[in-house]
């Protein structure tokens, strides 16, 4: 099984964000990225489909220079190769401008299984795999949390609201979302570091998959949020911030007893 | 602004987030002067088209098929993609919801049109609507419009609208039945049964005080810290959806848009940093406290008191002060 992974590289969940002078996008000096965090899944789950039958896995992303770091760090789990569709400026693209570029770089591959994460925790579109899934005209299903394969189709378990859950089946080939939680995700080995170094990462300039852009949506400004509700800060050493916490809750909010 | 609602349910039952998205297209359609439309695909749900025509809005449309019932992305995809290219609305809104998840990107794909998911607000300024939404879970907010020729695609998250807001109409809206055309082999997803997880041995809708962790706990050991506060408070413990993840708590202690929705009186929130899909499950809670060292962190918005400070020094001085005044 040939499958393909989209790992989208995004600030670490620690990271300090500031906003940057266009205010359109966040400060990039100082600061450490990741791989997202449910494409690492979509990835662990492309590798142990292919322990179990065989194939390639090829990694893709799409991003400025920092992101081949992001493949790299594929390629020491175990991706056979990766391909890097290069723009320093991948943050002003539209959902449907990165789809159609990651399209492009996949079609000629003929994967018979492309995974993606089911959101990335940066722009949080929510919405490029299934873009893709139509892009490259294949059947999707969204937020797996478990995968079958059983000969020329896949039996799934879908998420779906409040604790439920649905069976589906798809044909292959097929695009799906994977939901973090589906595997517990392996670490690189020393081994797998050092073999990374041999595997091939092809960069693809996006200019080169999509010369012109007529975006479908404009990102105007992002800034930090108003607050709704009127937080009050407690403050000082733990022992009277815990105390102060308790009086409050007891007097103030009389959510709890005052005995 | 023509503007075409698009409302879920599932099954006969309504996805209620529909409601939400309603009230949000009713002031949209005041704001910007213009028909409002809703439609209901699915098969046997006249009657909730009806139920839908008592609420302020120009005409209900009954998308009704054979092949719309089960629920699947292909169906959907070519029934709505047939509606809204006859019906040729401005603005096609949805609810922000897990069945819309899956095909509304493929639909917006197929028009070759923008979809704004997961919106939050919008305003309506120099005659455009600039929709609010969140980037970098939550931690800022974004201004986002349409560029390019309608229709334009949007979908609104749950609890950014109040369903409590909505107008009923002095009459009830004209209700027409609209037909599209689908064959077999278009359909290529095989839907299965629905099915919840083993019962639930907690109901965690009960909970007076519920003591939630998220990743700033760091490690599973340190979770009995949690669960004492939560003991000596009478409350239960819960979490966020990582820590499920990692298999720390089982699922069924999971708070969120894929876990449990709870109000409880009180809601202690230790290291989570608040992003939406956890806070559509908490939010009505009557009293929130946050404790995470991040100021930044988006669970400060909803929160009613807030601990800016390390979570390891905050809760070991909260169980000490608890266990005097309960020895005392
Ligand atoms: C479709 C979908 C469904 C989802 N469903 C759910 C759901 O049902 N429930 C859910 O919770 N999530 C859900 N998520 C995931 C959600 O988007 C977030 O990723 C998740 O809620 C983050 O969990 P967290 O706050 O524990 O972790 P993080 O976002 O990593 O936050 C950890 C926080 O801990 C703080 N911290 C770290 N160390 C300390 C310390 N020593 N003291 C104090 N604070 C500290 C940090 O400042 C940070 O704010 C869903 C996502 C998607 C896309
Ligand atoms: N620039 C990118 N490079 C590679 N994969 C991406 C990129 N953007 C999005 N994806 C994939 O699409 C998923 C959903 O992203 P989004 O639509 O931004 O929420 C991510 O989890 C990734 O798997």
């Amino acid at each position: 099984m040939k499958i393909a992974v989209c790992v989208k590289q995004v600030p670490a969940k620690d990271a300090p964000l500031h906003i940057a002078p266009d205010g359109t996008w966040i400060r990039e000096t100082d600061i450490s990225f990741e791989m997202n965090e449910p494409d690492s899944y979509a990835l662990e789950e492309a590798l142990r489909l292919k322990e179990k039958h065989g194939g390639e896995v090829v990694a893709i992303s799409l991003g400025p220079e920092r992101a081949k770091q992001t493949l790299k760090e594929a390629l020491a789990k175990g991706a056979d190769r990766a391909i890097h569709i290069a723009d320093e400026e991948f943050y002003r693209l539209d959902p449907l401008a990165a789809a159609q570029a990651l399209a492009r770089a996949l079609e000629p591959e003929r994967c018979d299984l492309v995974l993606t994460g089911l959101q990335s925790d940066d722009h949080g579109f929510g919405q490029t795999g299934v873009l893709l899934a139509e892009l490259l005209g294949l059947p999707h299903a969204t937020i797996i949390m478990s995968i079958e394969v059983q000969d020329g189709s896949l039996r799934l378990k879908r998420e779906l609201e409040a604790g439920w859950f649905q069976w589906i089946e798809l044909p292959l080939p097929a695009l799906l979302t994977i939901q973090s939680g589906i595997n517990k995700v392996r670490y690189a080995t020393l081994k797998g570091i050092m073999a990374a170094k041999k595997k091939e990462i092809r960069t693809i300039p996006r200019t080169e998959l999509l010369p012109s852009l007529a975006p479908t949506q404009k990102l105007e400004r992002i800034y930090v949020p108003e607050k709704t509700k009127k937080t009050e800060f407690l403050q000082g050493p733990p022992k009277e911030v815990a105390a102060k916490l308790l009086e409050k809750l007891k007097h103030e909010a009389r959510v709890l007893g005052s005995s | 602004m023509r503007i075409l609602l698009i409302a879920e349910q599932r099954q006969g039952k309504w996805n209620k987030v529909s409601f939400e998205t309603l009230a949000a297209a009713q002031q949209l359609a005041t704001e910007t002067g213009g028909r409002l439309v809703a439609a209901l695909p699915g098969q046997g749900i006249r009657a909730l088209a009806e139920e839908l025509a008592g609420y302020r809005l120009d005409e209900v449309l009954v998308v009704e098929h054979e092949r719309l019932e089960p629920y699947t992305a292909d169906g959907f995809t070519l029934a709505l993609r047939q509606l809204i290219e006859r019906e040729a609305p401005e603005l096609v809104l949805l609810p922000h919801t897990y069945q819309v998840r899956d095909f509304a990107p493929k639909l917006a794909a197929a028009l070759g049109r923008a979809l704004l998911a997961d919106c939050i607000g919008y305003r309506y300024e120099n005659g455009r609507v600039v929709f609010v939404r969140q980037m970098f879970q939550g931690r800022t907010a974004a201004d986002v419009t349409f560029a390019g020729p309608p229709p334009w695609l949007a979908t609104i998250q749950a609890g950014a609208f109040r369903a409590d807001q909505l107008e009923r109409g002095s009459s009830p809206a004209p209700v027409r039945a609209v037909s599209v055309e689908l064959s077999p082999e278009q359909i290529r997803v095989r839907p299965g049964e629905l099915f919840r997880e083993a019962k639930q041995a907690v109901d965690l809708t009960q909970a007076p005080v519920i003591v939630a962790v998220g990743r700033g706990i760091k490690e599973k050991e340190n979770i009995a810290l949690a669960e004492k506060l939560a003991k000596l408070l009478g409350g239960e413990l819960a979490a966020s959806r990582p820590i499920c993840d990692e298999g720390w708590l089982p699922m069924e202690r999971q708070i969120g848009s894929s876990g449990q929705t709870v109000a409880p009186k009180l809601y202690i929130a230790l290291g989570i940093s608040g992003a939406i899909q956890h806070v559509v499950g908490m939010k009505g809670s009557r009293t929130i406290v946050a404790i995470n060292k991040d100021p930044n962190a988006p669970i400060f918005e909803i929160a009613d008191y807030g601990i800016v400070a390390d979570l390891f020094e905050i809760v070991p001085a909260l169980n000490e002060a608890l266990e005097q005044s309960a020895s005392s």
